[in-house]
Protein backbone atom coordinates (compact mmCIF):
# COMPACT_ATOMS: atom_id res chain seq x y z
CA UNK A 1 0.00 0.00 0.00
CA UNK A 2 1.35 3.56 -1.42
CA UNK A 3 0.48 5.39 1.43
CA UNK A 4 1.47 8.71 3.09
CA UNK A 5 2.39 8.64 7.26
CA UNK A 6 3.03 11.71 8.96
CA UNK A 7 4.91 11.75 11.94
CA UNK A 8 4.83 14.78 14.02
CA UNK A 9 7.90 14.91 16.59
CA UNK A 10 11.08 13.45 15.73
CA UNK A 11 12.35 13.06 18.85
CA UNK A 12 12.40 9.55 20.48
CA UNK A 13 8.64 8.50 20.15
CA UNK A 14 8.51 9.49 16.77
CA UNK A 15 11.81 8.24 15.36
CA UNK A 16 10.97 5.06 16.67
CA UNK A 17 7.38 4.96 14.88
CA UNK A 18 8.97 5.53 11.69
CA UNK A 19 12.03 3.37 11.98
CA UNK A 20 9.24 0.51 13.27
CA UNK A 21 6.95 1.41 10.39
CA UNK A 22 9.44 1.16 7.78
CA UNK A 23 11.63 -2.01 8.94
CA UNK A 24 8.13 -3.78 8.89
CA UNK A 25 7.23 -2.90 5.41
CA UNK A 26 5.55 0.40 5.41
CA UNK A 27 5.81 1.50 2.17
CA UNK A 28 5.54 5.58 1.05
CA UNK A 29 6.26 8.54 1.67
CA UNK A 30 6.95 8.80 5.63
CA UNK A 31 7.72 12.60 6.73
CA UNK A 32 8.68 13.07 9.67
CA UNK A 33 8.06 16.74 11.07
CA UNK A 34 9.50 18.78 14.03
CA UNK A 35 9.66 22.11 15.42
CA UNK A 36 13.27 21.58 16.48
CA UNK A 37 15.43 22.28 13.79
CA UNK A 38 18.98 19.76 15.19
CA UNK A 39 18.76 16.10 13.76
CA UNK A 40 17.27 13.87 15.96
CA UNK A 41 19.16 13.69 19.53
CA UNK A 42 18.67 12.22 22.75
CA UNK A 43 17.32 14.02 25.69
CA UNK A 44 19.01 12.71 28.98
CA UNK A 45 22.29 13.73 28.71
CA UNK A 46 21.07 17.14 27.95
CA UNK A 47 21.10 18.35 31.67
CA UNK A 48 24.07 15.73 32.23
CA UNK A 49 26.85 14.76 29.88
CA UNK A 50 25.72 17.83 27.53
CA UNK A 51 25.77 20.57 30.79
CA UNK A 52 29.07 19.03 32.68
CA UNK A 53 30.73 19.37 29.41
CA UNK A 54 32.10 15.41 28.63
CA UNK A 55 29.66 14.91 25.56
CA UNK A 56 29.14 16.89 22.58
CA UNK A 57 26.42 17.37 20.02
CA UNK A 58 27.31 14.06 17.64
CA UNK A 59 27.39 11.91 20.52
CA UNK A 60 23.67 12.46 21.39
CA UNK A 61 22.56 11.64 17.60
CA UNK A 62 19.62 8.97 17.91
CA UNK A 63 20.92 6.41 16.04
CA UNK A 64 17.56 5.73 14.29
CA UNK A 65 17.90 9.31 12.90
CA UNK A 66 21.39 8.14 11.48
CA UNK A 67 19.64 4.97 9.65
CA UNK A 68 19.10 4.94 5.92
CA UNK A 69 15.27 4.56 6.77
CA UNK A 70 14.14 6.60 3.51
CA UNK A 71 12.56 9.16 6.16
CA UNK A 72 11.56 12.31 4.63
CA UNK A 73 12.46 14.53 7.65
CA UNK A 74 10.95 18.53 7.57
CA UNK A 75 12.65 19.53 10.30
CA UNK A 76 12.42 23.09 11.73
CA UNK A 77 9.02 22.44 11.04
CA UNK A 78 6.31 23.27 13.26
CA UNK A 79 2.58 21.47 12.96
CA UNK A 80 0.10 24.11 13.34
CA UNK A 81 -3.43 22.05 12.44
CA UNK A 82 -4.92 19.20 12.03
CA UNK A 83 -8.07 18.54 9.74
CA UNK A 84 -8.96 15.02 10.95
CA UNK A 85 -12.16 14.44 8.26
CA UNK A 86 -9.86 16.05 5.27
CA UNK A 87 -6.72 13.79 6.68
CA UNK A 88 -4.82 17.47 6.23
CA UNK A 89 -2.09 18.41 8.61
CA UNK A 90 -1.11 22.08 8.16
CA UNK A 91 2.71 22.69 8.23
CA UNK A 92 4.96 25.86 8.85
CA UNK A 93 8.21 26.03 7.90
CA UNK A 94 11.04 28.16 9.27
CA UNK A 95 10.23 31.45 6.59
CA UNK A 96 6.69 31.40 8.57
CA UNK A 97 5.57 29.66 4.37
CA UNK A 98 2.59 27.65 5.27
CA UNK A 99 1.63 24.59 3.59
CA UNK A 100 -1.21 21.69 3.62
CA UNK A 101 -0.27 17.81 3.27
CA UNK A 102 -2.57 15.17 3.12
CA UNK A 103 -2.12 11.81 5.48
CA UNK A 104 -3.30 8.57 5.58
CA UNK A 105 -1.93 7.66 8.82
CA UNK A 106 -0.43 10.34 11.26
CA UNK A 107 1.68 9.31 14.52
CA UNK A 108 1.57 12.08 16.87
CA UNK A 109 4.30 12.53 18.76
CA UNK A 110 4.74 16.48 19.44
CA UNK A 111 5.98 16.45 22.63
CA UNK A 112 6.15 18.73 25.45
CA UNK A 113 7.77 22.08 26.40
CA UNK A 114 9.78 23.28 29.31
CA UNK A 115 7.38 25.33 31.52
CA UNK A 116 8.49 28.71 32.06
CA UNK A 117 8.28 31.33 35.02
CA UNK A 118 6.26 34.56 33.92
CA UNK A 119 7.77 37.40 33.35
CA UNK A 120 10.90 35.45 32.63
CA UNK A 121 10.97 35.83 29.14
CA UNK A 122 13.65 37.58 27.36
CA UNK A 123 15.30 37.98 30.56
CA UNK A 124 19.47 36.97 30.35
CA UNK A 125 20.95 34.13 32.41
CA UNK A 126 17.37 32.05 32.94
CA UNK A 127 16.74 29.13 31.48
CA UNK A 128 15.45 25.59 31.12
CA UNK A 129 16.44 22.57 29.76
CA UNK A 130 14.51 20.84 27.40
CA UNK A 131 16.28 20.57 23.92
CA UNK A 132 19.58 20.73 22.63
CA UNK A 133 19.64 24.68 22.22
CA UNK A 134 18.63 25.17 25.66
CA UNK A 135 21.24 22.11 26.89
CA UNK A 136 24.26 24.70 25.09
CA UNK A 137 22.84 28.13 26.36
CA UNK A 138 23.05 27.07 29.44
CA UNK A 139 26.55 25.33 29.11
CA UNK A 140 28.07 28.54 27.55
CA UNK A 141 26.89 30.52 30.92
CA UNK A 142 28.10 27.91 32.85
CA UNK A 143 31.42 28.06 31.29
CA UNK A 144 31.31 31.66 32.30
CA UNK A 145 31.94 30.16 35.61
CA UNK A 146 28.98 32.01 37.85
CA UNK A 147 29.00 32.44 41.81
CA UNK A 148 25.90 30.81 41.69
CA UNK A 149 23.45 29.20 39.97
CA UNK A 150 19.49 29.20 41.24
CA UNK A 151 17.58 25.72 40.12
CA UNK A 152 13.83 26.13 40.68
CA UNK A 153 12.46 22.76 41.08
CA UNK A 154 13.67 19.92 42.52
CA UNK A 155 12.34 17.43 40.11
CA UNK A 156 14.15 15.48 38.01
CA UNK A 157 15.54 17.86 35.59
CA UNK A 158 16.25 20.29 38.53
CA UNK A 159 17.88 17.09 40.29
CA UNK A 160 19.87 16.52 37.53
CA UNK A 161 21.00 20.46 36.47
CA UNK A 162 21.96 21.00 40.42
CA UNK A 163 24.39 17.53 40.02
CA UNK A 164 25.60 18.56 36.87
CA UNK A 165 26.52 22.54 38.52
CA UNK A 166 27.56 20.65 41.58
CA UNK A 167 30.77 18.34 39.36
CA UNK A 168 31.58 21.89 37.81
CA UNK A 169 31.89 22.92 41.30
CA UNK A 170 29.71 25.89 41.08
CA UNK A 171 27.25 27.06 44.46
CA UNK A 172 23.77 25.69 43.67
CA UNK A 173 20.89 26.41 45.19
CA UNK A 174 17.84 24.16 44.72
CA UNK A 175 14.66 25.75 45.26
CA UNK A 176 11.38 23.10 45.80
CA UNK A 177 7.77 24.48 46.12
CA UNK A 178 6.73 21.26 47.43
CA UNK A 179 8.15 20.15 51.70
CA UNK A 180 10.03 17.55 50.00
CA UNK A 181 12.03 16.66 46.68
CA UNK A 182 9.95 14.59 44.03
CA UNK A 183 7.35 13.52 46.93
CA UNK A 184 4.72 13.35 44.71
CA UNK A 185 6.00 10.44 43.02
CA UNK A 186 8.22 9.12 46.02
CA UNK A 187 6.45 9.62 48.85
CA UNK A 188 7.60 11.40 51.83
CA UNK A 189 9.84 8.48 53.36
CA UNK A 190 11.71 8.53 49.79
CA UNK A 191 11.67 12.63 49.23
CA UNK A 192 14.20 12.42 52.74
CA UNK A 193 16.23 10.62 51.67
CA UNK A 194 16.64 12.33 47.67
CA UNK A 195 16.68 15.74 49.66
CA UNK A 196 19.74 14.48 52.03
CA UNK A 197 21.60 13.31 48.85
CA UNK A 198 21.40 16.93 47.50
CA UNK A 199 22.74 18.18 50.97
CA UNK A 200 25.44 15.74 51.10
CA UNK A 201 26.57 16.91 47.84
CA UNK A 202 26.67 20.58 49.13
CA UNK A 203 23.49 21.82 47.83
CA UNK A 204 22.03 24.93 49.26
CA UNK A 205 18.35 23.42 49.69
CA UNK A 206 15.53 25.35 50.12
CA UNK A 207 11.90 23.53 50.74
CA UNK A 208 8.54 24.49 50.95
CA UNK A 209 9.16 28.14 49.18
CA UNK A 210 8.66 29.12 45.84
CA UNK A 211 9.56 31.81 43.93
CA UNK A 212 8.09 35.45 44.26
CA UNK A 213 10.24 37.10 41.62
CA UNK A 214 13.27 37.13 39.66
CA UNK A 215 15.46 40.36 40.29
CA UNK A 216 16.91 42.02 37.36
CA UNK A 217 19.03 44.45 36.21
CA UNK A 218 19.24 46.36 32.84
CA UNK A 219 22.96 47.32 31.72
CA UNK A 220 23.47 48.18 28.07
CA UNK A 221 19.85 47.60 27.32
CA UNK A 222 19.94 43.90 28.42
CA UNK A 223 18.04 42.75 31.28
CA UNK A 224 19.81 40.26 33.23
CA UNK A 225 18.89 38.38 36.23
CA UNK A 226 20.69 38.74 39.14
CA UNK A 227 18.75 37.12 41.85
CA UNK A 228 15.91 35.18 43.11
CA UNK A 229 12.86 36.75 45.75
CA UNK A 230 11.74 33.83 47.36
CA UNK A 231 8.04 33.52 49.03
CA UNK A 232 9.97 32.81 52.21
CA UNK A 233 11.10 36.37 52.03
CA UNK A 234 15.19 35.80 51.32
CA UNK A 235 16.20 36.95 48.09
CA UNK A 236 19.25 34.46 46.48
CA UNK A 237 21.77 36.23 43.89
CA UNK A 238 22.76 34.17 41.05
CA UNK A 239 24.41 35.26 37.92
CA UNK A 240 22.07 31.88 36.12
CA UNK A 241 18.60 30.77 37.24
CA UNK A 242 17.67 27.84 35.49
CA UNK A 243 13.84 26.54 36.15
CA UNK A 244 12.50 22.91 35.74
CA UNK A 245 8.62 23.17 36.82
CA UNK A 246 7.46 20.60 34.23
CA UNK A 247 6.59 21.17 31.29
CA UNK A 248 3.16 21.91 28.94
CA UNK A 249 2.21 19.71 26.33
CA UNK A 250 2.45 20.76 23.03
CA UNK A 251 -1.07 20.11 22.03
CA UNK A 252 -2.30 23.45 20.41
CA UNK A 253 -2.28 22.49 16.97
CA UNK A 254 -4.79 19.72 17.67
CA UNK A 255 -7.52 21.90 19.26
CA UNK A 256 -10.97 22.00 17.41
CA UNK A 257 -10.04 18.63 15.59
CA UNK A 258 -11.76 16.70 17.12
CA UNK A 259 -9.76 14.36 19.18
CA UNK A 260 -9.95 13.90 22.31
CA UNK A 261 -7.35 16.05 24.76
CA UNK A 262 -7.35 16.26 28.35
CA UNK A 263 -3.87 16.35 29.52
CA UNK A 264 -2.54 14.45 26.47
CA UNK A 265 -4.17 13.03 23.19
CA UNK A 266 -6.62 10.21 24.40
CA UNK A 267 -6.07 6.99 22.99
CA UNK A 268 -6.97 3.51 23.21
CA UNK A 269 -5.12 0.89 24.88
CA UNK A 270 -3.18 0.14 21.57
CA UNK A 271 -2.22 3.96 21.39
CA UNK A 272 -5.37 4.65 18.37
CA UNK A 273 -6.65 8.02 19.23
CA UNK A 274 -9.22 8.40 15.83
CA UNK A 275 -8.66 5.77 12.74
CA UNK A 276 -5.68 5.56 11.04
CA UNK A 277 -4.32 8.23 13.78
CA UNK A 278 -1.95 7.01 16.81
CA UNK A 279 0.00 8.80 20.01
CA UNK A 280 3.01 8.14 21.53
CA UNK A 281 5.40 9.64 23.76
CA UNK A 282 4.82 12.20 26.54
CA UNK A 283 1.93 13.31 24.80
CA UNK A 284 -0.29 9.98 25.15
CA UNK A 285 -2.59 9.19 27.74
CA UNK A 286 -3.92 5.66 27.90
CA UNK A 287 -5.82 3.64 29.35
CA UNK A 288 -3.80 1.49 31.64
CA UNK A 289 -5.48 -2.31 33.02
CA UNK A 290 -2.18 -3.01 35.02
CA UNK A 291 -2.68 0.44 36.87
CA UNK A 292 -6.40 0.43 36.92
CA UNK A 293 -6.18 4.08 36.10
CA UNK A 294 -5.48 6.31 32.47
CA UNK A 295 -1.63 6.65 32.43
CA UNK A 296 0.45 9.54 30.83
CA UNK A 297 4.15 8.40 31.20
CA UNK A 298 7.17 11.55 30.01
CA UNK A 299 9.84 8.27 30.19
CA UNK A 300 12.37 7.64 27.83
CA UNK A 301 11.94 4.53 27.43
CA UNK A 302 8.14 4.32 27.01
CA UNK A 303 8.98 7.01 24.59
CA UNK A 304 10.65 4.28 22.69
CA UNK A 305 8.12 1.41 23.39
CA UNK A 306 5.62 3.68 22.70
CA UNK A 307 6.67 4.61 19.30
CA UNK A 308 7.18 1.05 18.04
CA UNK A 309 3.64 0.23 19.41
CA UNK A 310 1.87 2.96 18.01
CA UNK A 311 3.41 1.96 14.99
CA UNK A 312 2.18 -1.95 14.80
CA UNK A 313 -0.89 -0.62 15.59
CA UNK A 314 -1.57 1.70 12.80
CA UNK A 315 0.12 -1.68 10.72
CA UNK A 316 -2.35 -3.76 12.32
CA UNK A 317 -5.39 -1.68 11.42
CA UNK A 318 -3.75 -0.94 8.39
CA UNK A 319 -3.75 -5.14 7.51
CA UNK A 320 -7.21 -5.74 9.18
CA UNK A 321 -5.83 -7.61 12.29
CA UNK A 322 -5.97 -6.73 16.41
CA UNK A 323 -3.30 -4.95 17.25
CA UNK A 324 -1.48 -5.78 20.73
CA UNK A 325 -1.82 -3.88 24.01
CA UNK A 326 0.35 -1.22 24.93
CA UNK A 327 0.87 -1.55 29.10
CA UNK A 328 4.30 -1.98 29.89
CA UNK A 329 5.59 -1.01 33.41
CA UNK A 330 6.85 2.18 33.64
CA UNK A 331 10.34 2.28 33.93
CA UNK A 332 13.43 5.40 34.20
CA UNK A 333 16.24 6.34 35.83
CA UNK A 334 18.26 9.48 36.60
CA UNK A 335 21.22 9.69 37.36
CA UNK A 336 22.58 12.57 40.29
CA UNK A 337 25.84 13.27 41.84
CA UNK A 338 27.33 9.32 42.27
CA UNK A 339 23.65 8.18 43.09
CA UNK A 340 21.34 6.33 40.46
CA UNK A 341 17.88 6.40 40.99
CA UNK A 342 15.51 3.94 38.81
CA UNK A 343 11.72 3.62 39.58
CA UNK A 344 9.88 0.57 37.88
CA UNK A 345 6.17 1.28 38.10
CA UNK A 346 3.85 3.93 39.06
CA UNK A 347 3.28 4.14 43.06
CA UNK A 348 1.10 7.38 44.60
CA UNK A 349 2.63 8.76 47.10
CA UNK A 350 0.38 7.49 50.13
CA UNK A 351 1.07 3.90 48.81
CA UNK A 352 3.51 2.14 51.70
CA UNK A 353 7.07 1.58 51.04
CA UNK A 354 9.45 -1.01 52.67
CA UNK A 355 13.17 -1.65 52.23
CA UNK A 356 14.01 -4.70 50.56
CA UNK A 357 17.74 -4.66 50.52
CA UNK A 358 20.37 -2.20 51.53
CA UNK A 359 19.92 0.90 53.84
CA UNK A 360 18.84 4.62 52.62
CA UNK A 361 21.85 5.58 55.42
CA UNK A 362 24.11 4.56 52.88
CA UNK A 363 22.03 5.35 49.81
CA UNK A 364 21.84 2.15 48.36
CA UNK A 365 18.57 0.37 48.65
CA UNK A 366 15.57 -1.40 46.76
CA UNK A 367 12.44 -0.30 47.76
CA UNK A 368 8.47 -1.66 47.33
CA UNK A 369 5.62 0.30 46.82
CA UNK A 370 2.68 -1.38 48.18
CA UNK A 371 -1.45 -0.50 47.88
CA UNK A 372 -2.68 -2.79 50.06
CA UNK A 373 -1.57 -6.16 48.19
CA UNK A 374 -0.87 -4.78 45.13
CA UNK A 375 2.46 -4.10 44.09
CA UNK A 376 2.62 -0.31 42.69
CA UNK A 377 6.82 0.39 42.54
CA UNK A 378 10.21 -0.97 42.65
CA UNK A 379 12.66 2.01 43.52
CA UNK A 380 16.37 1.71 43.31
CA UNK A 381 18.86 3.76 44.37
CA UNK A 382 22.34 2.17 43.22
CA UNK A 383 21.00 -1.24 42.89
CA UNK A 384 20.74 -1.38 39.23
CA UNK A 385 20.53 -5.45 39.66
CA UNK A 386 17.56 -5.62 41.75
CA UNK A 387 15.37 -3.34 40.55
CA UNK A 388 15.96 -4.68 36.88
CA UNK A 389 15.19 -8.49 38.80
CA UNK A 390 12.28 -6.99 40.78
CA UNK A 391 10.60 -5.79 37.38
CA UNK A 392 10.31 -8.94 36.24
CA UNK A 393 9.14 -10.23 39.01
CA UNK A 394 6.19 -7.02 38.87
CA UNK A 395 5.82 -7.97 35.05
CA UNK A 396 4.65 -11.56 35.98
CA UNK A 397 2.12 -10.29 37.99
CA UNK A 398 3.33 -10.65 41.60
CA UNK A 399 1.57 -9.02 44.40
CA UNK A 400 3.44 -7.13 47.26
CA UNK A 401 4.30 -9.50 49.73
CA UNK A 402 4.88 -11.97 47.19
CA UNK A 403 7.45 -9.17 45.55
CA UNK A 404 9.22 -8.75 49.24
CA UNK A 405 9.27 -12.71 49.56
CA UNK A 406 11.25 -13.38 46.64
CA UNK A 407 13.58 -9.64 46.57
CA UNK A 408 14.98 -11.41 50.08
CA UNK A 409 16.07 -14.14 48.21
CA UNK A 410 18.04 -11.70 45.00
CA UNK B 1 27.28 -11.89 16.01
CA UNK B 2 28.93 -11.11 18.25
CA UNK B 3 28.20 -8.12 21.12
CA UNK B 4 30.28 -5.81 21.62
CA UNK B 5 29.45 -3.15 24.87
CA UNK B 6 31.52 0.30 25.36
CA UNK B 7 32.51 -0.05 28.99
CA UNK B 8 33.43 3.64 28.95
CA UNK B 9 29.69 4.32 28.09
CA UNK B 10 28.07 1.35 30.19
CA UNK B 11 26.72 2.93 32.98
CA UNK B 12 24.76 -0.05 34.50
CA UNK B 13 21.40 0.92 34.01
CA UNK B 14 20.85 -3.31 33.58
CA UNK B 15 17.93 -2.76 30.63
CA UNK B 16 19.80 -5.46 28.93
CA UNK B 17 19.85 -7.74 31.67
CA UNK B 18 16.23 -7.32 31.68
CA UNK B 19 15.77 -8.11 28.15
CA UNK B 20 18.22 -10.81 28.33
CA UNK B 21 19.76 -12.26 31.44
CA UNK B 22 20.77 -15.42 30.03
CA UNK B 23 23.45 -12.43 27.76
CA UNK B 24 23.55 -9.41 30.43
CA UNK B 25 24.39 -9.89 34.09
CA UNK B 26 24.37 -6.56 36.08
CA UNK B 27 26.43 -7.61 39.42
CA UNK B 28 26.40 -6.79 42.91
CA UNK B 29 29.11 -4.32 42.09
CA UNK B 30 27.34 -2.10 39.61
CA UNK B 31 29.19 -3.84 36.76
CA UNK B 32 27.95 -6.07 33.58
CA UNK B 33 29.42 -8.56 32.65
CA UNK B 34 28.86 -10.29 29.48
CA UNK B 35 28.28 -13.93 29.79
CA UNK B 36 28.19 -14.85 26.56
CA UNK B 37 29.80 -12.68 23.43
CA UNK B 38 28.40 -14.82 21.04
CA UNK B 39 25.20 -15.44 21.72
CA UNK B 40 23.23 -17.88 19.23
CA UNK B 41 21.64 -16.39 16.29
CA UNK B 42 17.98 -17.29 18.13
CA UNK B 43 19.01 -14.48 20.54
CA UNK B 44 19.01 -11.64 17.39
CA UNK B 45 15.61 -10.35 18.00
CA UNK B 46 16.80 -9.97 21.62
CA UNK B 47 20.04 -8.61 21.31
CA UNK B 48 18.44 -5.75 18.68
CA UNK B 49 16.67 -4.83 21.48
CA UNK B 50 19.12 -4.50 23.87
CA UNK B 51 20.99 -2.27 21.31
CA UNK B 52 18.15 0.34 20.89
CA UNK B 53 16.78 0.27 24.80
CA UNK B 54 20.36 0.57 26.34
CA UNK B 55 19.87 4.11 27.35
CA UNK B 56 23.82 5.04 26.93
CA UNK B 57 23.93 3.23 22.79
CA UNK B 58 26.66 1.03 24.53
CA UNK B 59 25.82 -2.27 23.38
CA UNK B 60 26.26 -3.18 19.25
CA UNK B 61 26.14 -5.97 17.21
CA UNK B 62 29.48 -7.19 14.86
CA UNK B 63 29.26 -9.65 12.59
CA UNK B 64 32.41 -11.41 12.34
Amino acid sequence: MNSTTVIVGASLAGINAARTLRLQGREGPIIVVDADPERPYDRPPLSKQMLTGEWEREKILLPAGKEDLGLDFRLGVRAKALDLSARQITLEGTGGAVETTAFDSLVIASGASARRLPESAGVAGVHVVRTLADSLALRDELDAGPTRVVVVGAGFIGAEVASSCRKRGLEVTLVEAMPLPLERILGVEMGKVCAQVHIENGVDLRLGTGVLQLETETVDGVEKVVGVALTDGTTVAAEVVVVGIGVTLNTEWLEGSGLTLDDGVVCDNTLLAAPGVVAAGDIARYPSARFGRMLRVEHWETAIAGGEAAARTLLAEASGETPAVFDPIPWFWSDQYDRKIQLAGRPMPTDQCVVVHGSTEEFRFVALYGDGDRLTGVLGMNRPRHVVQLRAIFEEGASFSEACERAASL
Amino acid sequence: MRIVVDFDLCESNAVCMGIAPEIFEVRDDDFLYVLDENPPESMRAKMEESVQRCPKQAISIAED
